[in-house]
């Protein structure tokens, strides 16, 4: 197990290298001067001098890369060219709201899809398996800024009971918080949910298929106890790595619900630096969030070698 | 009274074709003690009737006729009381030590389960039992302990976990199906002769299921031949083997090389039946083994053959049974 741990964190290191490394090589090659990116065509030689000057564009691309590696692990990554604030901060900030929102999200589907799926497998081919799968399939199609809309239209201008967008700011207390909230986790959270408990349930259905299941019953255990205790386990391999697909993508892929919401997240700050040219911005997002898939999916195949002992790798027991 | 009586057993299940009864007409006895063996080519019931006797076949199959375990006839009684029967009176051991133990669970904790769930003891005795059946079964836990994992083990170790799990709570029956074919030749003896051993010490009966005859002449007292869901020969070991009636039996025999035998002085190829097991739906009238027996009579191809009696523990469906001058 130690040694799985090793080989896994020496991965995940030299993964990170490598995405600090492409990514700095894809702005690198892009097209155009970074400063007349930033500044617009119609700016001053001398402005555009002192902006280069500003971001280091004079120095040798290795010493760029090494320098801004060293920023990226001493948190210090400049200052925000449109917002006039360090970028770390600005992240930061942004993160406070996208990070809790993601957990959010991803426990409210974990808590519905899990159970739902759960109760599909067990009543396979039953009425109940085929409400929860129409369910699913209605989640899976509908698209979730639509159901964000229909969210604020019933709770926030019929019903008036939450907002119908913005962020109370974590100073104004939990309460106005987690109001603000509300609606953006249940849009997120229901389209992932429906694919989730369709994972669940097709994995169940799988390992109900196994002959140790048939082992199992065959020792006297029930069907809902062979499920529980013999099959649950060894389908939660797919179920977590969709899981691990889901929260990256809610880290950073909500740009639509943040927008719908007023939220100011992750998704919408990428959106708004893009669209104002903020390369310094840009650039530290992009390797953060890349930063992120990776840490989860590192976290990922902790979690397998957690369910399975076959994958912890070497014979240490 | 009978330990087990198996009554005109037929089982149904759902194909491709639509159902089809793939189990007819099984009848069998057991006492305390027997060692019994059904025989026969793969995908002839076997198993079938295996899964039959433990209630585990697919729940869209039909089983008729009666299952009498001392006098409760077992296909009547409801999933509870089934459950309380399975791993605690007829224990079952798989064919396939690879996959049918749980990947993700440690063996004490596949051993303990059946002990949890009926034996009722407390954790301490439930430990005592399980290092008690890991040194019956060749596994002592001060060399093996009891929190290793399937994949770390041999597959003749895994099947000794098996068996283990199957004489847990000392089951009054104890179904072996195919147990050594999925397992090196060197490693089959020494699980057969566990098995074995097992079954004589504890006065469990015993059904041996192989399509290995010689595995069956070492175990079982009595044998069952079947071919396509029907028994074709039926008897002690000893008089099913030495004065084998049914042209398919026969046909068995002269498939396995005998060493010594004209096959491997001379290098003549092996016996083989001619043609085909027919698919389930596509069944003879008459002795489903007419279409491929050299032997067969125009009522053969007509009329399904009833048991007829070769000697007093012996009995053959066949219209025209072999005799001792047909074997020379």
């Amino acid at each position: 197990m130690r040694i799985f741990l090793a080989k896994r964190v020496f991965t995940l290191i030299l993964t990170l290298l490598v995405a600090t490394l492409v990514v700095f090589v894809v702005l690198e090659i892009l097209p155009g001067d970074p400063a007349s990116v930033m500044l617009g065509i119609n700016a001053e030689t001398e402005t555009l001098n002192a902006l280069r000057e500003e971001l280091g564009l004079n120095r040798p691309v290795w010493v760029r890369y090494t320098h801004w590696v060293a920023d990226l692990i001493t948190g210090n990554l400049g200052i925000s060219y449109t917002y006039d604030v360090p970028v770390s901060e600005l992240i930061l900030s942004r993160l406070t709201v996208s990070f809790p929102l993601a957990l959010l999200a991803m426990t409210l589907s974990t808590l519905i899809a899990i159970p739902l799926g759960i109760l599909a497998a067990s009543n396979h081919n039953k009425p109940m398996d085929f409400l929860v799968m129409s369910f699913s399939q209605i989640g899976i199609a509908i698209p979730n800024f639509w159901f964000a809309m229909l969210l604020t239209l019933l709770f926030s201008v019929t019903l008036r009971l939450l907002p119908a967008g913005g962020f109370a700011g974590w100073d104004a207390g939990i309460g106005p918080v987690l109001k603000s909230f509300l609606l953006p986790t249940i849009a997120l959270a229901l389209p992932q949910a429906a694919i989730l408990a369709r994972v669940t349930r097709s994995a169940l259905l799988e390992v109900l298929q196994e002959d140790f299941i048939r082992t199992a019953r065959a020792k006297g255990i029930t069907n809902q106890g062979a499920l529980w205790k013999h099959a649950l386990r060894n389908a939660l391999i797919p179920v977590v790595t969709i899981m691990g697909l889901q929260f990256s993508f809610l880290l950073a892929g909500t740009i639509i619900i943040e927008n719908v919401f007023y939220l100011p997240g992750i998704g919408r700050l990428i959106f708004q630096a893009i669209s104002q040219r903020d390369l310094i911005v840009v650039k530290n997002l992009v390797i953060l969030l890349a930063g992120a898939v990776i840490v989860i999916n590192f976290m990922v195949d902790l979690l397998y070698a957690v369910i399975d002992p076959r994958l912890r790798g070497g014979q240490d027991v | 009274m009978a330990l087990l009586q198996v009554q005109d057993l037929c089982v149904t299940l759902n194909t491709a074709h639509g159902p089809q009864e793939v189990i007819s007409h099984i009848n069998f006895s057991m006492e305390a003690g027997d060692k019994m063996g059904i025989v026969g080519e793969s995908g002839c019931g076997k198993s079938i009737t295996a899964l039959a006797l433990m209630s585990l076949l697919p729940r869209d199959s039909q089983t008729r006729g009666k299952i009498i375990l001392e006098g409760r006839d077992i296909l009547k009684l409801n999933s509870n009381k089934i459950c309380s029967i399975r791993g605690n009176r007829i224990g079952m051991i798989f064919q396939e030590p690879m996959t049918a133990l749980n990947p993700v669970k440690q063996i004490g904790a596949q051993v303990s389960e059946s002990i949890y769930l009926h034996l009722k003891l407390t954790r301490k005795q439930t430990l005592e039992r399980v290092s008690e059946l890991m040194d019956k079964v060749g596994l002592p836990v001060s060399k093996f302990g009891l929190n290793l994992y399937p994949h770390q083990l041999s597959g003749g170790q895994r099947q000794r976990v098996m068996i283990a799990m199957a004489i847990a709570c000392n089951p009054e029956i104890l179904i072996a199906d195919e147990p050594t074919t999925a397992l090196d030749v060197t490693v089959q003896e020494q699980i057969l002769d566990l098995i074995r051993d097992l079954a004589d010490s504890s006065g469990m009966a015993l059904i041996i299921i192989s399509h290995d005859l010689g595995v069956i002449a070492q175990t079982a007292e009595n044998v069952m031949v079947m071919y396509t869901g029907q028994s074709v020969e039926m008897g002690s070991t000893m008089d099913v083997f030495q004065n084998m009636s049914h042209p398919y039996t026969y046909g068995l025999f002269s498939a396995i090389p005998h060493v010594g035998s004209s096959v491997q002085l001379d290098r003549k190829r092996l016996n083989s039946i001619p043609g085909q097991v027919p698919e389930l739906h596509l069944r003879p009238r008459g002795c489903n083994f007419a279409d491929r027996c050299s032997r067969a009579l125009k009522i053969c191809k007509d009329k399904e053959p009833m048991a007829t009696r070769v000697a007093d523990h012996h009995q053959v469906w066949c219209y025209h049974p072999l005799t001792c001058e047909d074997k020379k």
